[in-house]
């Protein structure tokens, strides 16, 4: 049936039908869904896995392997349709139809791409944002109560901010600028983990005793995996094969070896030595800040706001664990919540062409975009807050959030899924 | 017949094992082992979390001698795991009530 319509589109020129596939941006989102999904299985993963102790290292595997398995089910099932579909009279808010995908067949299209395959690329972005937040609750929340609130979570706070951003919502009728995610992915992860920290409370024997990573061989490993994937992160949210896609990445690429360096160069300053979980938090926070502004900025930027974002995610988490002793246990806020925030509204000042930016437009004001960027991440933050509470109290009601203490003590690869991590 | 346990540094056991043999001790068992006398722990930083750890990784060897030995095996154990710095280890001398070889039986002197 397709190959008629082409033939009679290759026919008649005049004729504009959907966009026609593009052979070049279906590969490239193909490759892209793949290299996201790779960040968090197993890149995602192993870095936080081997962040914690040995005793709960398949607690965090079980936790985003679980996830990812539970939302690719749910966005199937009717959240894509929540974060894409045409909501009708309600589309400024959230989408609607598209349940169990009965809108899309074989031959639909998303702009130049199978809508398949954007529905899949969207699903790894989708997986990768309550895996983030397992950082937040590592080592004392319920296996139930994590899959429990993820699902919530899913629904009511990534399909909702997804829409209002990406699905033509009220943020992108606006102007809201975040080309792969940093209000949509990480300033919600980030605000959920505190979030969560607070209300699950810290971890027994927080901060005096120690809590060392187990295993920062899993965690580097990890962290390598994620700079590669970033790469289908940024560069896929494309949507395209093209010269966006490749500047894209390069920005994402510099903005990662920058945001590295700083953070070393932090600790070396500070602390006397250089240490790898240093460098390789300082890559995420890199490559968390450039993902909103990673289709608008130029390398300079990339540069700018790599080294930016070293610094102030260093001092953020320094902040949050020494100041407020809150539990982030993963550090998810002061990396990717403090790090969405701060290249959100970078976003506005390295678009402008005076700071090498892509923008085209002469009359390009940073002043106003930046309110319109101020607007976006405040919106986010105040809903994802507001909800991840309330989901949090519900599901204390249903489950229970934190295991005793007992268990905590034990460890929650062994009491909670009767494993053990190691046997040597 | 004597229980001698040594705690020593890890990096000493090659040295410590020769010097036993060198004066015919053939036989011994080593435990990889946490502890601390005056030896301060170190620092280890994670993101700006700090720990203090006190327990240093130590080896300790248990040999089963007979009372002619003791002085011997004490002075080869000093010499061998002697770095002059703080943390060497100790050595420690106890009575032992008795011995039993478990393949052949044989009990006391002729068993270590």
């Amino acid at each position: 049936m397709s190959r008629v319509l082409l033939l009679v589109v290759a026919l008649f020129p005049g004729i504009a039908f959907a966009d026609e596939i593009n052979s070049g941006d279906t590969a490239w989102i193909l490759t892209s869904t793949a290299l996201v999904l790779f960040m968090t299985l197993p890149g995602l993963a192993l870095f936080y896995s081997g962040l914690v102790r040995a005793k709960n290292v398949l607690s965090v595997l079980m936790q985003c392997f679980a996830i990812a398995c539970l939302v690719s089910i749910l966005w199937m099932l009717g959240v894509y349709g929540l974060a894409f579909g045409d909501g009708g009279s309600l589309n400024q808010i959230i989408g609607l139809g598209n349940i169990m995908l009965s809108d899309i067949s074989l031959d639909s299209m998303s702009g130049t791409i199978p809508e398949i395959v954007f529905f899949m690329f969207q699903m790894t972005f989708a997986i990768i944002t309550p895996a983030l937040i397992v950082g937040g609750f590592a080592e004392r929340m319920k296996f139930s109560a994590v899959l429990l609130f993820s699902a919530l979570w899913l629904v009511l706070v990534y399909a909702p901010v997804c829409h209002w951003v990406w699905g033509g919502g009220w943020l992108s009728d606006m102007g809201f600028m975040d080309f792969a995610g940093g209000a949509v992915v990480h300033i919600n992860a980030g605000v959920a983990a505190i979030i969560a920290a607070i209300m699950l409370g810290n971890r027994k024997g927080f901060p005096h005793t120690p809590m060392a990573p187990h295993n920062m061989t899993l965690t580097v490993a990890g962290a390598s995996m994620l700079w590669v994937g970033w790469f289908g992160f940024n560069g896929g949210s494309a949507l395209a094969s093209d010269n966006s896609a490749g500047m894209a990445i390069a920005v994402t690429h510099i903005s990662a070896a920058a945001g590295s360096l700083a953070w070393m160069m932090c600790e070396w300053v500070k602390y006397d030595k250089p240490s790898v979980l240093g460098i390789v938090t300082g890559m995420v926070a890199g490559l968390g800040t450039i993902t909103p502004a990673s289709g608008f900025v130029g390398p300079m930027g990339g540069l700018a706001i790599g080294l930016i974002s070293g610094f102030v995610c260093f001092f953020a988490t320094q902040y949050v664990k020494r100041v407020l002793k809150i539990d982030d246990s993963l550090d998810v806020f002061p990396v990717h919540g403090v790090g969405g925030i701060l290249g959100t509204l970078l976003t506005a000042v390295f678009y402008a062409n005076s700071f090498g930016g892509l923008a085209t437009d002469e009359a390009y004001s940073i002043i106003s975009q930046l309110g319109v960027q101020a607007i976006g991440v405040v919106a986010t933050i105040v809903w994802c807050g507001v909800i991840t509470f309330g989901l949090l109290k519900l599901v204390d009601m249903i489950t229970g959030l934190r295991v005793d203490e007992d268990e905590e003590t034990e460890g929650l690869d062994l009491v909670l899924h009767n494993e053990r991590g190691y046997s040597m | 017949m004597k229980m001698i346990a040594a705690v020593i540094k890890p990096f000493k056991l090659d040295d410590v094992r020769e010097a036993l043999s060198e004066i015919g001790v053939q036989g011994m068992t080593v435990t990889e082992t946490k502890g601390f006398g005056r030896q301060k722990g170190h620092t280890e930083l994670y993101r700006g979390a700090e720990y203090v750890v006190d327990f240093l990784p130590k080896i300790k060897i248990e040999v089963a001698v007979s009372d002619d030995k003791v002085n011997d095996v004490i002075e080869a154990i000093t010499k061998s795991a002697n770095t002059g710095k703080i943390g060497d280890g100790k050595i420690f001398v106890s009575s032992l009530e008795q011995v039993v070889r478990i393949r052949t039986g044989e009990t006391g002197s002729e068993a270590l």
